[in-house]
């Protein structure tokens, strides 16, 4: 318990409370309205897809382009069980359920399709989606390529602020524990690690089953918001669009993915006033960021209010 | 006491034959060498030993305490789990990770805690990643380290990297150390220094060690046995006194007399 | 039997658009080890190429082909001196993204300037439907595809065997370092690779527009992938093996559609690229390349 009652926990606990805080205030008088709401929701799922994905692709090393597969799996399964159960914790039962069919289906996949290496563990996750896709897309159960519709609304503030804070402390955690060490590891030299006895394809999977399990956390919380889904909306385009925010933000840093995720959403909505030109300069933002600055905003560098400590500690002498 | 029992040993690739029928056998507590001109598959060697390859033919045999374990399919990390760790001839530090890192990921091994503790911070994550840090530590003074462990490994000068490998190597808790040109582009300061160094970690450890070496003046000052290889195949084994002298050896390295023709 | 045949017919001459675009994707993958993301897109610029000298310019056929491969390869060449050569040391996922960028920016581009909306290709010449026999049915159009790509590849091979620009690709796609000390000019090669890939992506895109006459700006994405995953299952960086996979595909894929699995014809191009991919990643006509410890 020590460990965990010090001056350092205190301060993230109370930053935390203050921005779940200040924006539920913010919504609750109105000034974070229904327009602004969408942006907040938006941010929140791509703050879960972009870490998640940043444990399989920055942390572990293995490229992955089917991030909205898991994404998908989650959304359906959570719209599936909640337009059929009328009862308040339905949307709990459906959220884990998606995500844990999610984590089921990235370790089948992920079994495989791990041993592969670069560009070809890309292009068989990218292929895995599409499949993924396209058999939603053919069955009728679940509207096919019109989607479903009228999936209840209950995704909110304080559900998307528990998720969020939830992925992010806890892919933080395993990354800072030995077993994320491990992951680490087979990213710098998968050979080498092997060497150390860590056993590479067991921890490939659980990466991707973990990356998978938040994945789906986040597609039930879209599902669940935007009330209407179809197959195309988790198409490559979609699985880029997270991979996009990873790299932006840094492979290997979870502030990094954060900042991003806001960051883009920030962009994005500006652009929305220019629809023509906004995937054009959405585009060309993209090849000059990789030309000047490919390592993204912070590199494998994270924000660390111990850093903030020692400063002032050195100050202070 | 055999604690390494390799028979018959052959590995291709395709067409070419880099392993042929090797037999060798080493000893609990032995300092063993080997030594062969370049290509000769010292390396290819190492890497049937530690499963990175998978041996064409023969059987590498482990003594594991009750027993002996057959290594021939196991993957690098199982092998690694009996009792073997190695350092590579074309250093394989996590370049991009702390000095630290690099010894505390080689403990990872032995760290019992699971992904519940990992998640959730549960007093088995504090618990065990203080000892796996303080262990790392001690590792790290044994081998001058210690005051560089937050620098990232890809920093440090040529000689300390190759020290910091064999120190994450001995983190995995090995009974047999596989040490892969560890003199490689050392001055004669070094060589003698990194020569004490493994004489002692052997004592200090407990290891047994093979050893593949250029540097002759290392070799024949502290190795009790070694073997030669040549394009493959063991072509003379014994003290370093007997190598010296062996025609076949010193044809291997210089090439035959020419004859006054 | 005989819709078996003509599935084979059909399924040859998909198969030669997907040839044409996969050479592209092999060809510069092979050199510089990167995957294209644009290449299809090039392929969709070709197709609006080849519109805009047929319907604006009342160009002929052979023409807008001509003027679209060359227009094509300028812009291969283009798009490799700006975007991709600042990337050559860079990470893998780093030139990758760029690639996506670059074709996010050629789809969007040319939907800004051009509009969403489909385009009909002119009949550029008068269909007509040989008859082999009463139920096997064949089009000149078909016929100028397949002959158009066998052209082409015949073509491709001569360059790359038989001339020195040739030999210096299979140089550089070998080992650049090597290549570059042996005096060859290694950017003036890749250039090259992506300027002649980019052509036969052009050709590829005029030849669809003439024979599906419907062309659209995001026309490269399906495609584009799909080829894609021919150059993978034929052996990417091996050229007969684009060709291979491209008709291997087209067959494949259309044998799907017409035995009744037409939603699922997308599908098969996915499944193929997994199979390929966990028994024989390097592809049917690729090599294993041994990582050295």
């Amino acid at each position: 318990m020590k460990q965990l009652l010090n001056a350092k926990t205190l301060l993230y606990v109370i930053s935390l409370a203050a921005i779940y805080g200040i924006v539920q205030l913010l919504i609750s008088v109105n000034i974070i309205n229904q327009y602004y709401q969408v942006n907040l929701v938006m941010i929140c799922i791509n703050i879960i897809l972009a870490v998640s994905l940043n444990l399989v692709t920055g942390f572990t090393g293995q490229f992955s382009l089917g991030h909205a597969g898991f994404m998908a799996i989650g959304a359906y399964i959570s719209a599936i069980i909640t337009l059929n159960m009328q009862q308040e914790y339905s949307f709990l039962i459906g959220l884990f359920a998606g995500a844990l069919v999610a984590s089921l289906v990235g370790f089948l996949i992920g079994i495989p399709t791990l041993r592969l290496r670069g560009d070809y563990l890309a292009i068989a996750t990218l292929g895995m989606a599409e499949i993924i896709r396209i058999l939603f897309l053919n069955i009728d159960y679940v509207g096919g390529a019109a989607g479903l519709t009228g999936i209840p609304q209950y995704t909110n503030w304080p559900w998307l602020f528990v998720f969020t804070a939830a992925t992010i402390i806890i892919i933080s955690n395993f990354i800072k524990s030995s077993h994320g060490r491990a992951c680490i590891s087979i990213r710098e030299d998968e050979i080498a690690a092997e060497s150390m006895g860590i056993n590479t394809t067991k921890y490939k999977v659980l990466a991707f089953v973990i990356g998978a399990f938040f994945a789906g956390i986040a597609g039930a919380l879209y599902s669940n918001y935007f009330y209407f889904i179809k197959p195309d909306l988790f198409n490559f385009m979609k699985s880029i669009d997270i991979l996009v925010i990873v790299v932006l933000g840094g492979m290997g840093s979870i502030t990094g993915s954060v900042l991003a995720a806001i960051l883009l959403a920030l962009i994005s909505a500006y652009l929305q006033s220019f629809p023509e030109l906004r995937m054009v300069i959405y585009a060309l933002l993209l090849i000059i960021i990789m030309i000047y600055r490919p390592q993204g905003l912070m590199g494998t560098k994270e924000f660390s209010l111990s850093s903030l400590f020692k400063k002032k500690a050195d100050k202070i002498q | 006491m055999p604690i390494l029992s390799v028979k018959n040993l052959t590995k291709s690739f395709g067409g070419l034959t880099a392993v042929s029928n090797v037999n060798m056998v080493i000893n609990q507590g032995e300092l063993v060498g080997l030594i062969g001109p370049n290509g000769a598959g010292k390396t290819t060697l190492f890497n049937l030993l530690t499963g990175v390859y998978v041996p064409s033919s023969g059987t590498i045999e482990l003594d594991i305490g009750n027993g002996s374990k057959v290594l021939n399919n196991l993957k690098p990390y199982k092998i690694t789990d009996c009792g073997i760790a190695r350092t590579f001839q074309n250093i394989r530090l996590f370049k991009d990770l702390t000095v630290l890192d690099n010894v505390r990921i080689a403990m990872h091994k032995n760290v019992k805690y699971g992904l519940a503790s990992a998640f959730f911070r549960l007093p088995s994550f504090f618990k065990e990643e203080t000892q796996v840090h303080e262990e790392s530590l001690e590792l790290l003074k044994i081998f001058k380290l210690d005051s560089k462990k937050n620098e990232l490994a890809k920093n440090l000068p040529y000689g300390e990297q190759r020290r910091l490998e064999i120190a994450r190597a001995l983190a995995t808790n090995p009974s047999l150390l596989l040490l892969d040109e560890p003199a490689a582009g050392m001055n004669p300061n070094e060589t003698a220094e990194l020569t004490d160094l493994i004489q002692w970690i052997r004592e200090e450890f407990k290891l047994t060690i093979l050893l593949i070496e250029h540097d002759m003046s290392l070799v024949m000052k502290i190795c009790e046995r070694i073997y030669v290889l040549d394009y493959g195949m063991i072509i003379a084994e014994g003290m370093p006194d007997e190598i010296k002298k062996n025609k076949r050896v010193i044809e291997a390295y210089l090439g035959e007399e020419v004859s006054d023709a | 039997m005989e819709q078996f045949l003509q599935q084979i017919i059909n399924g040859i001459s998909l198969g030669s658009i997907y040839a044409l675009i996969a050479l592209g994707y092999t060809m510069v993958y092979g050199i510089i080890k990167l995957i294209n993301f644009a290449h299809g897109d090039i392929y969709m610029i070709g197709a609006y190429i080849g519109f805009a000298c047929t319907t604006y310019l009342k160009l002929g056929f052979v023409e807008s082909l001509l003027i679209a491969m060359v227009v094509c390869a300028l812009l291969g060449f283009l798009i490799e001196k700006i975007a991709y050569k600042p990337l050559r040391n860079a990470t893998r996922i780093a030139a990758l993204i760029t690639a996506i960028g670059v074709s996010l920016f050629l789809e969007y581009g040319t939907m800004f300037i051009v509009k969403a909306d489909v385009r009909t290709f002119p009949k550029v010449f008068t269909e007509k439907n040989i008859h082999i026999t009463s139920g096997l049915v064949i089009s000149n159009t078909q016929i100028v595809i397949i002959v158009v790509t066998v052209l082409l590849m015949a073509l491709l091979q001569y360059i790359v065997h038989f001339t020195k620009a040739g030999k210096a690709m299979r140089a550089v796609s070998t080992d650049q370092d090597a290549a570059q000390l042996m005096g060859i000019d290694v950017n003036f090669t890749i250039s090259t690779t992506f300027a002649i890939g980019s052509a036969l992506a052009g050709a590829a895109g005029v030849l669809v527009g003439v024979y599906y006459n419907s062309i659209d700006p995001l026309m490269g994405m399906i495609p584009g992938l799909k080829a894609f995953i021919a150059a993978v299952f034929g052996g990417i960086g091996v050229i007969p093996g684009a060709m291979l996979g491209g008709i291997s595909l087209g067959v494949i894929e259309t044998f799907v559609s017409g035995y009744g699995g037409s939603l699922y014809k997308d599908a098969a191009a996915f499944a193929i690229l997994i199979l390929i991919l966990l028994i024989k990643p390097s592809g049917i006509l690729g090599k294993n390349q041994r990582e050295k410890v």
